[in-house]
C-alpha cells in the first residue's frame, strides 16, 4: 500500500506515500494553510469530506481542485496559495 | 440527436458509499445493474472511511466484502451535480457522466454542523470529523497538541482517534451539560453496544480532561500556534493548541433530494416505511433521512434496496430494528441541543459565509436564506450554503434555500455541454 511516490509542491519535490489524500500529505509535512479566501485570508481543510471547498489547490494546472478527494499521484504539481 | 455526453446503462443507481449507500446497492444486486457512486476514491463513506480494510472492524469489512461480491458497480470519485427522477448527472476524472436508471437511491448521508464563532476560519481551526477523516486518509497528528470542543457523540471516538495518532489531548469540551450527557448514556441501556462503545473510547483517551456545559468562545493565533478562550463552569480558560476540532452535531445532506423535488421536512428527506420518498423512483435511506447511526443506516440500506429491486416488504426486513434506531436519533437532539450562548458567539465581524468573506454584521436577522444571498452573496460560493446554512438556520432560524444545479461547482466546458444536451421540454 505505502509506495512512495514523488510530487510537486509548490515546485518542490517531496516523497510521499501513495493511497494518501493530497489533503493528508499536505498537512503531514505541518501545511495548515492551502489557501486565500477572497478578501485575502489564509484557509485550510475544514470538512474533511469535500463538502466545504477550504482546502481547494491547483493540481497539474487545474484550480479548485479539493485536496481531501484527491488522491497522491506520481509526478503531480500541486500548487498552493498560501 | 447524438450527446456529447456520455451516457451509462443502469437500473438502479445509488448515490453516496457509506453504510446506507452500500447496503442498498447489495441488496439491490442479483438480477439488476446496480451502480454505487460516491465523490470518495474507496466505498465506505465517513464512518468507514479507509485506506486498508485492515483498520475497520469486521462488520465493515463484512460489507465491504460482499460488495465486491455482488456484481455491483463502484465508481469513486463521482461527484453528483444533478438528480431528478429517472436521471443522474456527475462529474468525474474523465468527464461528466450520465445515468438513466429505474430507480435512484439517495445515500447522501450527513455532514458536520458548525456553528461561527471568532477565529473559527483560521487555518488549524477543523471539524471533529474533518480531523478524523484526515485522520483515516493518513495525515500525521503525532506530537500535535488537539483541543476538542462541540457536541455530539462524536467528540470520543475522535478524541480516542486522537490518542491512537500520538496527538496529545489538550481538553475536550461538550456544550451540553453533564445532566443531558447522563440522561443520554442512560438510554442507552437498549443498545449496550453503543454504551460499550463510548466507554471503549473514554479510556482510550487517556486522562484527557473532558468538560460538560464548556464551549470555546474565540480563538487566535499566536507565535505558539493557537490560543483558545474556552468557557467553562468554572470560568474563563485559556488554552494553547496546535488544532482545534470543533463541530456540533451532524445535520443530513439534503440538497440532491431537494433538487429532484423530493420533500424534506426539519431537515431531513421525507420517506414513508418502503424507505420511498415523495417523489415516484426515488427512494432515500440513512443519515439523509435523519441521524441515527450506522447500524440504522445499514437496516433503512438493505429495505431500500430491496424496494429498488422489485422485490417488496419481506418478511426478512428488519423493520422492528429499525425503530429501536430511530428512538436513538430522538434521543440525539433532545440531549445535545445547542445552548443559546453557543448560537450567539459570532460577533459584528465574524465571516459567516466562507466562500464569499460574508461577515454576520452584514446580514439582518429579518431577512431569509434567499435574501441574503441576494444582498450580499452569503450561500452563494462553491459550498452553496452546506456550511453557513445551517449556521444560520441555528443563528436565526433561518430555512436552508434550495441547492441550485449543478449542486457542485463543474468546470464551464462541462456546464455548456450539459446545457446542450438537456431538453428544456423535461424541465
Amino acid at each position: 500500500m505505502a509506495e512512495p511516490v514523488t510530487i510537486l509542491i509548490d515546485g518542490a519535490p517531496v516523497a510521499v506515500e501513495s493511497g494518501t489524500s493530497l489533503a493528508a500529505v499536505l498537512l503531514s509535512r505541518g501545511r495548515w494553510q492551502f489557501r486565500r479566501s477572497p478578501s485575502g485570508e489564509p484557509r485550510g481543510p475544514l470538512c474533511g469530506m469535500g463538502i466545504c471547498f477550504e482546502c481547494v489547490v491547483t493540481v497539474d494546472g487545474v484550480p479548485n481542485v479539493r485536496a481531501c478527494l484527491e488522491p497522491v499521484r506520481n509526478g503531480m504539481d500541486v500548487v498552493t496559495d498560501a | 440527436m447524438s450527446s456529447p455526453m456520455p451516457e451509462r446503462e443502469a437500473d438502479v443507481v445509488v448515490i453516496g458509499a457509506g453504510p446506507a449507500g452500500i447496503a442498498a446497492a447489495c441488496s439491490a444486486a442479483g438480477g439488476r445493474r446496480v451502480v454505487l457512486l460516491d465523490s470518495s476514491v474507496r466505498p465506505g463513506g465517513q464512518i468507514w472511511r479507509h485506506r486498508s480494510p485492515d483498520s475497520l472492524g469486521p462488520a465493515a469489512r463484512r460489507w465491504l466484502h460482499r460488495l465486491q461480491c455482488h456484481s455491483v458497480c463502484f465508481e469513486g470519485r463521482h461527484t453528483v451535480t444533478e438528480v431528478e427522477r429517472g436521471r443522474v448527472a456527475c462529474t468525474a476524472p474523465s468527464g461528466a457522466v450520465t445515468f438513466r436508471p429505474e430507480t435512484i437511491v439517495l445515500a447522501t448521508g450527513a455532514r458536520e454542523r458548525y456553528l461561527p464563532f471568532p477565529g473559527w476560519t483560521l487555518p488549524g481551526v477543523l471539524g471533529v470529523g474533518g480531523l478524523q477523516a484526515l485522520i483515516k486518509e493518513g495525515a500525521t497528528v503525532a506530537g500535535l497538541r488537539i483541543l476538542l470542543a462541540g457536541s455530539g457523540p462524536l467528540l470520543l471516538p475522535v478524541a480516542a482517534a486522537c490518542a491512537d495518532a500520538g496527538a496529545e489531548l489538550v481538553g475536550c469540551a461538550e456544550q451540553a451539560s453533564a445532566t443531558e450527557l447522563a440522561r443520554f448514556a442512560a438510554g442507552l441501556w437498549r443498545d449496550p453496544r453503543k454504551l460499550l462503545d463510548a466507554a471503549r473510547y473514554r479510556f482510550k483517551a487517556g486522562n484527557c480532561a473532558f468538560r460538560t456545559a464548556s464551549w470555546v468562545r474565540r480563538v487566535e493565533r499566536t507565535d505558539a500556534g493557537l490560543s483558545v478562550e474556552l468557557v467553562t463552569p468554572a470560568g474563563m480558560q485559556r488554552i494553547a493548541c496546535d488544532l482545534l476540532a470543533t463541530g456540533f452535531g451532524l445535520v443530513p445532506s439534503t440538497e440532491l433530494a431537494q433538487q429532484a423535488g423530493c420533500a424534506v421536512a426539519d431537515g431531513r428527506i421525507v420517506i414513508n416505511d418502503r424507505q420511498e420518498t415523495t417523489m415516484p423512483g426515488i427512494l432515500a435511506a440513512g443519515e439523509s433521512t435523519g441521524i441515527g447511526g450506522a447500524d440504522a443506516a445499514l437496516i433503512e440500506g438493505r429495505i431500500a434496496g430491496a424496494m429498488a429491486a422489485g422485490r417488496g416488504m419481506t418478511h426478512e426486513l428488519p423493520l422492528a430494528e429499525r425503530a429501536g434506531h430511530q428512538r436513538f436519533a430522538a434521543a440525539l437532539e433532545r440531549h445535545f441541543a445547542l445552548r443559546s450562548e453557543v448560537r450567539g458567539l459570532a460577533t459584528p465581524d465574524t465571516i459567516i459565509c466562507r466562500c464569499e468573506d460574508v461577515r454576520l454584521g452584514s446580514l439582518d436577522p429579518a431577512w431569509g436564506s434567499r435574501y441574503a444571498k441576494l444582498m450580499t452573496r452569503a450561500g452563494m460560493g462553491p459550498c452553496q450554503g452546506r456550511v453557513c446554512g445551517p449556521a444560520l438556520k441555528a443563528l436565526y432560524g433561518w430555512e436552508t434555500d434550495a441547492c441550485r444545479i449543478p449542486a457542485f461547482p463543474v468546470p464551464l466546458g462541462r456546464l455548456l455541454t450539459h446545457c446542450l444536451t438537456t431538453n428544456p421540454t423535461e424541465e
